[in-house]
């Protein structure tokens, strides 16, 4: 057998289910390889010993109908896990020790997975680079000058790393599927209302949902079958037959009509995009698929849309952090004093900038101009989505304008910054299901992917389109081993 | 519309959170060039669209009103900022 770090997770799971491997085999190689990769950054907590506690304890008693039997996961630091501390990367939640779990993690839990650690991420999830993080930004596997992506910025290295055989991150903008195109694997955000956001720490709680970060497609049908169900603690949860993700997998495609939207071909997009999307309508016309051309006139709004929507609900979700509630605290003057100091040291500039801005659009006077205004080309962009989906059952677009950039070219031009989520914002928006592929290599040798949108809860047939053209990309990424320490 | 120093300090005082001078001023850079890439928003008419507030949009379930989680406050005291078994102790917020 090749090495255990190497096989996907569908691959330990049937290895695990046939006895040919143990959870403590599993577990111990990926606790040792991570043990080795410090130098990416990635996790901020780790749970080795209690993960191989935990692979023992499965192994005297295992339970071969769990779909993830005693597979170990590391996830994103912003699901709160009980007794395990969860920062959400920032210093204003350095000692903050949940007494409660996630419905998603508890999810994973209890099909069979086990806590390997917790990941690291932008601070509160805000940022394209995982350079906002208090706990230093990410490196990525495939180059050590590049960034990883964000917000998941550790989830995406770590899998890509293979520090973890699958992880699960969070995307309000982007934050699932531009790592994963950075990384050269597979993110998928689901529609809004999928996953329940109970536990997640929120960021923008319209915007926000919990996906899986794979190594390839069948992972990702795999856990997103696992972390979605209807929960009666998010209030925002619906309740939908949900697919058996992985066991409907299907390669046929036949007669899918799949839309090309003219508005994503941005200005100076490069020659390799244009490629890639080519190459890409190429394998679904082989795939017996139908390309159809189509518009969605008010894609350009999105970005700006998005950057008054999730900051000022970013602002209200972020008030509770004042130093009354929670561990950290700088003491003031007085009691105004405390909650400016208090927030001033615990918040990093990222999350700062978008507390301000947040604040500014709901502030008297400007919220009609502002937060009302975005709310209202909210309602557009997610009209210009229902009205071609009334001819066509999929997108096609590119995952990001570019590959990978290196780390310290955007942080000071948050605007620049801002535009990697040109491509992924407008599903956010409209809340539907989107999946990022790894797709191709550009010049420099850095992946690329290519995404498939969705219509709201049609999450099966965006993963039968990516897992047709998986195969006919047939994308292999040499993974040097730079990083390691023996 | 630009944001001047003055208003960049009204906002902090808003957010909660202290800036000395040289983080304002940088601020002040950042938040006009943000909105003013924000401004494009304005060349869309909107009278007549309703705002779209959240993709559920559903009305929100009900249900009864009834205790789930018990014995659950020693729990709970663990995460109190000052140790104390009974209480969950913070700094005065209300005179």
């Amino acid at each position: 057998m090749s090495n255990i770090t190497d096989l996907s997770l569908s691959e330990l799971v049937s290895n695990v289910k046939n006895k040919k491997l143990s959870s403590h085999d599993v577990t111990s190689e990926y606790v040792e390889r991570s043990k080795k990769s410090k130098n990416l950054n990635t996790y901020i907590e780790e749970t080795f010993e209690a993960a191989l506690k935990k692979a023992k304890e499965f192994d005297s008693k295992p339970d071969f109908n769990k779909k993830l039997p005693g597979i170990p996961i590391a996830i994103k630091d912003l699901f709160c896990t009980r007794n395990v501390k969860t920062t959400a990367s920032s210093k204003i939640l350095n000692n903050f020790i949940p007494t409660y779990e996630s419905t998603v993690t508890q999810n994973l839990w209890n099909d069979g997975a086990i806590l390997l650690g917790k990941l690291n991420c932008d601070e509160f999830a805000m940022g394209s680079s995982n350079e906002t993080s208090y706990f230093g930004n990410v490196i990525s596997p495939i180059d050590k000058d590049l960034v990883p992506g964000g917000s998941s910025g550790g989830s995406a290295s770590a899998l890509a790393a293979k520090l973890t055989p699958a992880t699960i991150g969070t995307d309000t903008g982007g934050s699932i599927r531009q790592p994963a195109s950075f990384t050269g694997t597979v993110g998928l955000k689901p529609t809004y209302g999928s996953c329940s956001r109970y536990g997640i720490v929120a960021f923008a709680s319209s915007l926000d949902q919990a996906g899986p970060m794979t190594r390839n497609v069948n992972d990702a049908a795999l856990l997103l079958e696992v972390m979605s169900s209807f929960d009666n603690k998010d209030s925002t949860s619906v309740d939908f037959k949900r697919p058996m993700y992985s066991k409907d997998l299907s390669k046929d495609i036949k007669g899918k009509k799949i839309g090309i939207p003219k508005e994503y071909r941005v200005d100076g997009m490069s020659e390799e995009i244009e490629k890639l999307w080519e190459d890409g309508k190429n394998y679904l016309k082989d795939c017996g698929a139908e390309i159809i051309d189509v518009s969605l006139p008010h894609t350009k709004f999105a970005l700006p849309t998005y950057y008054i929507v999730a900051p000022a609900e970013a602002s209200s979700n972020l008030a509770r952090y004042d130093g009354v509630k929670y561990g950290f605290r700088t003491e003031g003057n007085n009691l105004i004093d405390m909650y400016e100091k208090t927030r001033s040291a615990g918040f990093g500039d990222e999350v700062k900038r978008r507390i301000m801005i947040g604040t500014y659009v709901l502030s008297s006077g400007y919220y009609d101009a502002y937060y009302l205004k975005a709310q209202k080309v909210r309602r557009l962009i997610k009209n210009d989505f229902n009205n071609i989906f009334q001819k066509v059952d999929a997108i096609l677009t590119p995952s990001t304008p570019s590959s990978a950039f290196k780390i310290g070219d955007k942080s000071n031009d948050p605007v620049s910054m801002y535009l990697n989520d040109i491509f992924t914002v407008p599903v956010n928006l409209a809340g539907l299901p989107g999946i990022s592929i790894p797709a191709g290599l550009d010049k420099k040798g850095y992946p690329l992917g290519l995404q498939i949108i969705g219509k709201s809860f049609d999450e099966q047939n965006i993963l039968n389109i990516a897992y047709s053209m998986e195969d006919k990309i047939n994308f292999k990424f040499n993974l040097k081993e730079w990083w390691m320490n023996d | 519309m630009s944001i001047d120093l003055k208003t960049v300090k009204h906002i902090s005082k808003l957010s909660r959170i202290s800036l000395d001078e040289q983080k304002a001023k940088k601020l002040e850079t950042d938040l006009n060039s943000i909105f003013k890439w924000i401004e494009q928003l304005n060349e869309l008419k909107t009278e007549n669209i309703e705002p779209l507030s959240s993709i559920a949009e559903t009305k929100l379930r009900l249900r009864k009103d009834e205790i789930k989680s018990k014995n659950i406050r020693e729990e709970i005291l663990k995460n109190s900022p000052d140790e104390n078994k009974d209480f969950f102790v913070v700094p005065k917020v209300v005179e």
